[in-house]
């Protein structure tokens, strides 16, 4: 069966292609059944290679097929060829479990939305991007995937179109990739230039084996991390992610917090040769993950908007992805992906939740009290927010903690400060989302509350799930305190990615860097109780005493009206001006002035057209005597 | 035997007497008759420079011309026919939409 792992992206292919031909005379539980099974096939399959993969002799780990021979021109070769190796597999996984699992949510969340159709067709279609994305064997088929997921996403962040906000949201976002790609299309560029091929075996050998200059590496591994950081939401790339919330919020959990916006971070860990043989680029991607860990988490600190924290959140989580890979943890970031994949979704979904028992309700401050009404979103939503914040024995704590611990290990102790900084305010602002949501006085709208109801179990179950998959998929990746060889994850994917130079710490320094990450969790846990729970009042001193940061806070730094005063503005008045005066005057002029040219020299030529039968005849006649004369003289 | 030159005066005398009808007739008829003349008038200089060049391509092309000149005339006595039931007139003086 495992011959047959490149079917996993065509489950989702042929349904998007059923649904878009002939959705509209399909009946709606069918439509969402298909939806649902092509992708629970891709999971099962995906199973099935996993299994194939792990009974593999170790080496000969990664299953490649080649469907056909898609560009060869000269020396440039792209073949349609899918790879199924360690790397690929974990993704693989994760992208169709939590797909599959949002899938069927997604039955009860859009049941009364007439867009119900469209909206299972593209996610199927976002499913097929995102598994050729991570199944492509080289860059160009990569890039497919890549610019597949970007088009889904734009589609689903303008799902509800009619609304000016989110028709905009999904352009911002659009745009603001197109800008990455620009930099990951150059990255392949010069990769094909130096190197030949964009396989990722042939780029493999051909950095192993020292042909490329390191100034060339690190040019390409800078210019593939624009890519990454645009499509991962990274600084100063990150500012369409926000705004992705316009979209639904089964598309914000899996393409805006799962799976989409780690594939930056997957690219990144696919061509870590580059970045573990250019210090420079390296320390770039951890440089630029810490900061923005941490200050996409401050701006998560004052939000009121339910989604726009756990967007903040997910940018934060993405920085820390970063770190991981900048330090040449790898596999911590990948092991980071993973967990984070399964809690930033089900944090997502359970506030997809408490908006659909709100009747749409996202700004906290007319929340609170939820817990008694919404036993079965209230519990998931708190496993997530412990496992994001890092609480020991829950996923989230093992990631986190091994990419900190090897940011340390490799003497990045600036990086290092920035993500324990990042992971006080990471559970300082979840449990203030808690606490604002769930506990303390009720401030419902009467109108909101008379509604107020549990979501149907078709979406509380994928909660439940999820809360499960939070809790406990962080096993596969214990530390090393707890024992010498209980890092499965790592060791599975050591075929792909090499183990780096192995920085190690002394049990006892271990002991204190995961003691020193609980207790800045915890201490950020507290706080936000103190805050939000015990002495409300602190927060409202607080922005009177500090009305400047608090304004700064809430308004993200201004950096959305300082990226429109400085880029976008100039640029539209720029465009402006040059239609006015370039394309109205000189080509509109240049096009309409040959056209005036032709008609001025027609009135004149006209004239010789007297309209007289016999002046015709006779220059008729004249003309042909004089040729007549001609020839003969 | 009558020297070709003769023919080929009378052509050229005929010619010009068709060309100078064209060219003073006012009315369409009239006009038409004289183009028939200066087809006629080609005719007679191809028989005679077939006669003198003893081939037989010319009296040939004379029977093509014959023959176009027949639809010709036929068209052309078709469309004048038509212009007088458009304008009631035709006198080439009142035809004038061509002009620019």
């Amino acid at each position: 069966m495992t011959e047959f792992f490149w079917l996993i992206p065509l489950f989702p292919l042929v349904s998007t292609a059923i649904l878009a031909l002939f959705g509209k005379h399909l009946p709606k539980k069918y439509v969402s059944f298909q939806a649902c099974l092509a992708v629970f096939l891709s999971f099962v399959f995906g199973v099935i290679s996993f299994i194939g993969l792990q009974n593999a002799e170790h080496g000969h780990a990664a299953l490649s097929k080649t469907l056909f021979s898609w560009i060869h021109s000269g020396n440039f070769k792209a073949d349609l060829t899918f790879q199924f190796d360690p790397l690929t597999a974990v993704m693989v996984l994760v992208v169709s479990l939590v797909g599959f699992l949002i899938h069927v949510y997604s039955i009860g969340y859009m049941s009364h939305d007439p867009g119900y159709k469209r909206f299972f067709t593209y996610m199927n279609l976002f499913t097929f991007s995102m598994l050729v994305l991570v199944m492509a064997d080289n860059l160009i088929l990569m890039f497919v995937g890549w610019e597949g997921v970007g088009l889904c996403s734009y589609l689903l962040i303008g799902f509800w179109f009619e609304k000016h906000s989110a028709a905009a949201a999904g352009k911002k976002a659009f745009i603001v990739n197109r800008i990455g790609d620009a930099g990951f299309l150059l990255g392949i560029m010069f990769i094909l230039i130096h190197v030949g091929g964009t396989e990722f075996g042939t780029i493999n050998q051909a950095v192993s084996g020292g042909i490329l200059t390191p100034a060339v590496v690190t040019l390409i591994a800078l210019l593939l991390f624009v890519g990454a950081a645009g499509k991962s939401a990274q600084i100063p790339l990150y500012v369409w992610l926000p705004d992705a919330m316009e979209g639904p919020t089964p598309v914000s959990a899996l393409i805006h917090a799962a799976t989409m916006v780690t594939a930056g971070v997957y690219m990144v860990a696919r061509m870590n040769m580059l970045y573990t043989l250019s210090g420079t680029a390296g320390n770039v991607v951890a440089v630029v993950g810490a900061l923005t860990a941490i200050f996409a988490a401050t701006m998560a600190l004052t939000q009121n908007d339910i989604k726009r924290v756990l967007a903040y959140s997910t940018i934060s989580q993405l920085g820390y992805m970063f770190i991981g890979c900048g330090v040449g943890a790898y596999a911590a970031g990948i092991f980071h992906l993973y967990t984070h994949a399964f809690f930033k979704s089900l944090l997502f979904l359970a506030a997809g939740s408490v908006m659909h028992a709100l009747s749409g309700e996202l700004n906290m401050q007319k929340m609170g009290g939820l817990r008694k009404y919404l036993p079965r979103t209230y519990y998931p939503f708190l496993i997530g927010a412990i496992a994001i914040s890092g609480i020991p024995f829950l996923s989230g704590f093992f990631s986190k903690d091994a990419i900190l611990t090897q940011a340390f290990a490799q003497g990045n102790y600036f990086v290092w400060a920035l993500g324990i900084t990042g992971a006080v305010l990471t559970a300082f602002y979840m449990f203030r989302l808690i606490f604002l949501t769930f506990h303390g006085k009720e401030r419902l709208e009467p109108e909101v509350k008379k509604h107020l109801h549990e979501s149907p179990p078709v979406m509380t179950i994928p909660l439940a799930i999820l809360a499960f998959f939070s809790i406990f998929a962080g096993y596969v990746g214990l530390p090393v305190v707890f024992g010498k060889n209980l890092d499965f994850f790592g060791k599975f994917l050591e075929p792909v990615i090499h183990a780096g130079h192995g920085h190690h710490l002394s049990i006892g320094t271990e002991w204190l860097l995961i003691l020193i990450s609980v207790g800045v969790a915890v201490l950020g846990v507290f706080i936000a109780y103190i805050f939000y729970l015990k002495k409300t009042e602190i927060p409202h001193n607080l922005v009177r005493r500090f009305p400047f940061v608090y304004k700064l806070l809430y308004n993200k730094y201004y950096i959305d009206e300082a990226y429109n005063a400085v880029i976008v503005n100039p640029l539209v008045r720029g465009s402006e001006a040059v239609y006015k005066h370039f394309d109205l005057k000189v080509i509109d002029g240049a096009i309409n002035g040959s056209a005036a040219t032709a008609g001025w020299m027609g009135k004149v030529l006209s004239t010789f057209q007297t309209g007289f039968l016999k002046d015709y005849a006779l220059i008729f006649l004249l003309g042909a005597i004089i040729l007549i004369g001609v020839v003969l003289f | 035997m009558i020297p070709s030159s003769y023919f080929i005066v009378l052509s050229i005398v005929l010619f010009f007497l068709g060309a100078l009808g064209f060219l003073i007739k006012r009315d369409l008829i009239t006009q038409f008759m004289s183009v028939e003349i200066m087809l006629n008038a080609a005719n007679i200089a191809f028989i005679a420079f077939a006669r003198s060049a003893g081939s037989l391509d010319g009296q040939i092309i004379v029977f093509f011309v014959i023959t176009v000149a027949g639809a010709e005339a036929a068209i052309g006595l078709a469309i004048i026919l038509l212009i007088f039931k458009q304008k009631k007139t035709i006198k080439t003086e009142d035809i004038n939409l061509l002009k620019g």
